[in-house]
C-alpha cells in the first residue's frame, strides 16, 4: 500500500519539461500575434484529442464517432447564444453538461461491446447524430449551419477580437484547467484501474475493479471535455456549421492522436499543434492531397511509430541512456 | 400503390444485390482473421476504374472489362495482403482501423488524382439500357441483369464453400483458426486465396456499381458505411448472412429514400444501432 501511494506520487510530480511546455504556449502572444486566431483553433483540437485519449489511450475504447460529442457541445453554445444566451462560461459549463449527459446516456451502449461491433456502433452513433441534425434544420439550420450566434464578452470585460487575442487566451485556459483535470484523473487509481482494463478486460473484475462502471464513468468525463471543446469552437467562431459532428472530424482527431501519441497525455497536443499547423501551411493544397498525405502518415506511424511521435521519442531516449 | 411498391422492392432488391457483391468478401476474410479492413471499398473502386478505363479509352465492350475489373482488384489486394496486411494479422483493432483508413486516403487521393473528382460515365450495351415488360410491370434490364449475376455468384459461392475441399477449410478456419492449424489447414493460404477472390468480387461490385449508383473519387468512403453495416449485421463469416442483410439493407434504403424522404440515411443508421445493440454478433454470426 505504502509503496502504491508513493508510485501514484511519483507520476503525478510536475516535470520541468512540462513546465517549459506551458510557458511555450503563451509564445504566440508575443511571438506571432498575426496567428492567435489559428492557436486558439490547435487549443480546440488539442483538447478535443484530450478528450479522446481518455477513452482511447488510456481505457481502450476504439471509437470513430467522438465528434458526436463535439458537436453536441458546440450546438448547445451555439443555441443558447443564438436565443439570447450569450454569456460564454455559463454557455460552455452547459454545453459541457449536455453533451457529458448525452455521453453518460450512450456509454451504457458502448460499454457492452468491443472490436468490431464497438467500432461499428459509434461510427453508427455519430452518423445517426450528423443525419438528425442535418433533418431537423428548423433547429440547426441543418447544411447552412447556424447563423446569428452572438457571444457576450468574456467576464463582460473582454471581446471576442478580430485578431482572436481573447479567444485564444480563453481556449487556452480552459484547455490547462481540463488538462490539469486529465492528469490528476489518469494519475489517480482509478487511472490505473482504466489501464488495467485496458490491457485485460477480463482480468480486472477478477481483482474487484468494476470494469463497466469504470468505463462509463470516463466516457462520460470525455464526452464532457469533447462538449466544451465543441463550445469553445463555437463561441470563438461565433458560427456552428454541420461539420462539427461529421465523421471526418472523428477521423481527424483520431489521427491527431495516433500522430502524437495515445495513452501519453502530451500526445493529444503535440498532434494537435503539428497537424493544424500543417494543414494551415498546405492550405493552398487541394484537400484530396492533403489526404494522401495524411493517409501515408498513418500507415507509416503504424508500421514503424506504433506509439506515436511521443512513444517514439520516449524509445529513444531511453536507448541513449 | 401495389406496382410501386413492386418497383421499390425490386430496385431495393437490385440495389441490395450490389451491396452483396460489395461486402461479401470482407465478411468472409473477417470471419477468419478477425482483419478489420477498412479498404474493401478500395478494391471495389479499382475494379470500377478499370472497368471505366477499359470501356472509355480502349473501347472494351462493356461485358468484356468485368473479368478484367474482377482480375484487377484481385491482383492489387493479393499484392496488398501479401506485402503489407499480414504483418498485422496480430496487431490491435485500433492498428488495423488506422492502418486501412490510411490506405482509404491515399486510394481516394489517388483517384482524384489520376480521374479528378467528376462521375465517371460508362457506356452499357443496348441490351442492357431498355427495361423488361413482365407480367405488366416495367423492370429494367440492367438491374435484372444485376440480381441475375449477383444471384448466380451466391450460388457459386455457397456450392464451393459447402461443397469442395478448399471450402471446408474455410469453414474451419472461421470457426477455429487455432484448431484449424492444428489440424494441419494452411490458414494463411487459405486466407490469402479469400482475400483475393473477396477484394475482386468488390472489384466487380464496383464495376457494375457505375451505371447504378456512380463512380467517384470518394467511393471508397461512400459505400464503406454501407459495407461495414452489411458484414455487422449479417455477421461475421456467414455468406447467408450477407445475402439477408445486404437484401434487407438495400430494400430499406430504396424504401427510404422513396417513402420517407426527408429521414435521410437516419433510418439506416438506427437499424443498423438497433439490430447491433440486440444482437452483437450481427444476425446470423455466432461469434
Amino acid at each position: 500500500m505504502e509503496s502504491a501511494s508513493r508510485y501514484l506520487e511519483a507520476q503525478i510530480r510536475w516535470r520541468r519539461l512540462e513546465t517549459v511546455f506551458w510557458l511555450c504556449t503563451l509564445l504566440p502572444f508575443v511571438a506571432a500575434p498575426a496567428y492567435l486566431q489559428l492557436a486558439s483553433q490547435i487549443a480546440i483540437t488539442a483538447l478535443f484529442a484530450l478528450s479522446l485519449d481518455l477513452i482511447l489511450g488510456y481505457a481502450g475504447i476504439v471509437s470513430l464517432g467522438h465528434a458526436a460529442y463535439f458537436g453536441v457541445g458546440a450546438y448547445t453554445a451555439g443555441l443558447l447564444a443564438k436565443h439570447g444566451w450569450g454569456e460564454p462560461l455559463s454557455g460552455l459549463l452547459l454545453s459541457g453538461i449536455l453533451a457529458g449527459l448525452t455521453g453518460y446516456a450512450t456509454s451504457h451502449i458502448i460499454v457492452r461491446f468491443r472490436h468490431l461491433a464497438l467500432i461499428m456502433l459509434t461510427l453508427g452513433l455519430g452518423l445517426l447524430l450528423y443525419e438528425a441534425a442535418n433533418s431537423a434544420s428548423w433547429l440547426t439550420g441543418g447544411a447552412d449551419g447556424l447563423q446569428g450566434v452572438r457571444i457576450r464578452p468574456l467576464l463582460e470585460m473582454f471581446r471576442f477580437d478580430l485578431y482572436g487575442r481573447t479567444a485564444y487566451a480563453y481556449s487556452l485556459v480552459v484547455l490547462f484547467a481540463c488538462f490539469l483535470v486529465s492528469r490528476r484523473i489518469i494519475h489517480s487509481p482509478f487511472g490505473l484501474a482504466l489501464r488495467g482494463i485496458r490491457e485485460n478486460a477480463l482480468r480486472m473484475p477478477a481483482i474487484g475493479a468494476p470494469s463497466r462502471a469504470h468505463l462509463r464513468k470516463v466516457y462520460s468525463i470525455a464526452a464532457i471535455l469533447a462538449g466544451v471543446a465543441g463550445a469553445l469552437l463555437a463561441q470563438t467562431t461565433e458560427t456552428v456549421s454541420l461539420e462539427v459532428l461529421s465523421f471526418g472530424r472523428s477521423a481527424d482527431v483520431l489521427v491527431i492522436l495516433i500522430l502524437g501519441g495515445a495513452g501519453r497525455l502530451y500526445g493529444g497536443l503535440l498532434g494537435a499543434i503539428l497537424y493544424m499547423v500543417a494543414r494551415d501551411q498546405f492550405s493552398g493544397m487541394n484537400p484530396q492531397y492533403w489526404y494522401f498525405w495524411i493517409g501515408l502518415l498513418l500507415v507509416a506511424v503504424v508500421m514503424f511509430l506504433p506509439n506515436g511521435i511521443l512513444g517514439g521519442f520516449a524509445k529513444f531516449l531511453q536507448r541513449n541512456t | 400503390m401495389l406496382a410501386s411498391l413492386a418497383g421499390v422492392l425490386f430496385d431495393g432488391f437490385a440495389y441490395g444485390m450490389l451491396l452483396f457483391l460489395l461486402s461479401v468478401g470482407l465478411s468472409v476474410t473477417l470471419g477468419m482473421m478477425n482483419f478489420v479492413n477498412l479498404a474493401h471499398c478500395s478494391f471495389a473502386m479499382i475494379g470500377g476504374y478499370a472497368a471505366v478505363t477499359l470501356v472509355n479509352s480502349f473501347g472494351w465492350p462493356f461485358l468484356a472489362s468485368l473479368p478484367i475489373a474482377f482480375l484487377a482488384a484481385a491482383l492489387v489486394s493479393i499484392v496488398l495482403e501479401r506485402a503489407l496486411y499480414r504483418r498485422l494479422y496480430r496487431a490491435t483493432d485500433l492498428d488495423q482501423c488506422l492502418f486501412t483508413i490510411g490506405i482509404v486516403f491515399i486510394s481516394v487521393a489517388v483517384a482524384a488524382y489520376f480521374y479528378g473528382t467528376v462521375q465517371q460515365p460508362i457506356s452499357t450495351p443496348s441490351y442492357l439500357r431498355g427495361s423488361v415488360q413482365l407480367m405488366g410491370m416495367n423492370f429494367a434490364a440492367y438491374r435484372l441483369f444485376l440480381i441475375v449475376i449477383a444471384l448466380a455468384i451466391a450460388a457459386l459461392l455457397v456450392y464451393s464453400l459447402e461443397y469442395t475441399r478448399f471450402g471446408a477449410q474455410v469453414r474451419a478456419a472461421v470457426d477455429n483458426q487455432r484448431m484449424a492449424r492444428g489440424l494441419g489447414i494452411d490458414v494463411d493460404r487459405a486466407f490469402a486465396v479469400t482475400f483475393a477472390l473477396g477484394g475482386g468480387l468488390a472489384g466487380l461490385g464496383g464495376a457494375l456499381a457505375i451505371e447504378m449508383v456512380g463512380l467517384d473519387h470518394a467511393f471508397a468512403f461512400t459505400y464503406l458505411v454501407y459495407v461495414l453495416i452489411v458484414v455487422a449485421v449479417g455477421g461475421l463469416g456467414s455468406i447467408g448472412g450477407s445475402f439477408a442483410a445486404a437484401a434487407v439493407l438495400g430494400i430499406s434504403d430504396m424504401a427510404g429514400k422513396y417513402y420517407f424522404p426527408w429521414l435521410g440515411a437516419f433510418l439506416i443508421y438506427l437499424v443498423m444501432a438497433g439490430i447491433l445493440m440486440w444482437r452483437p454478433a450481427g444476425l446470423f454470426g455466432k461469434r
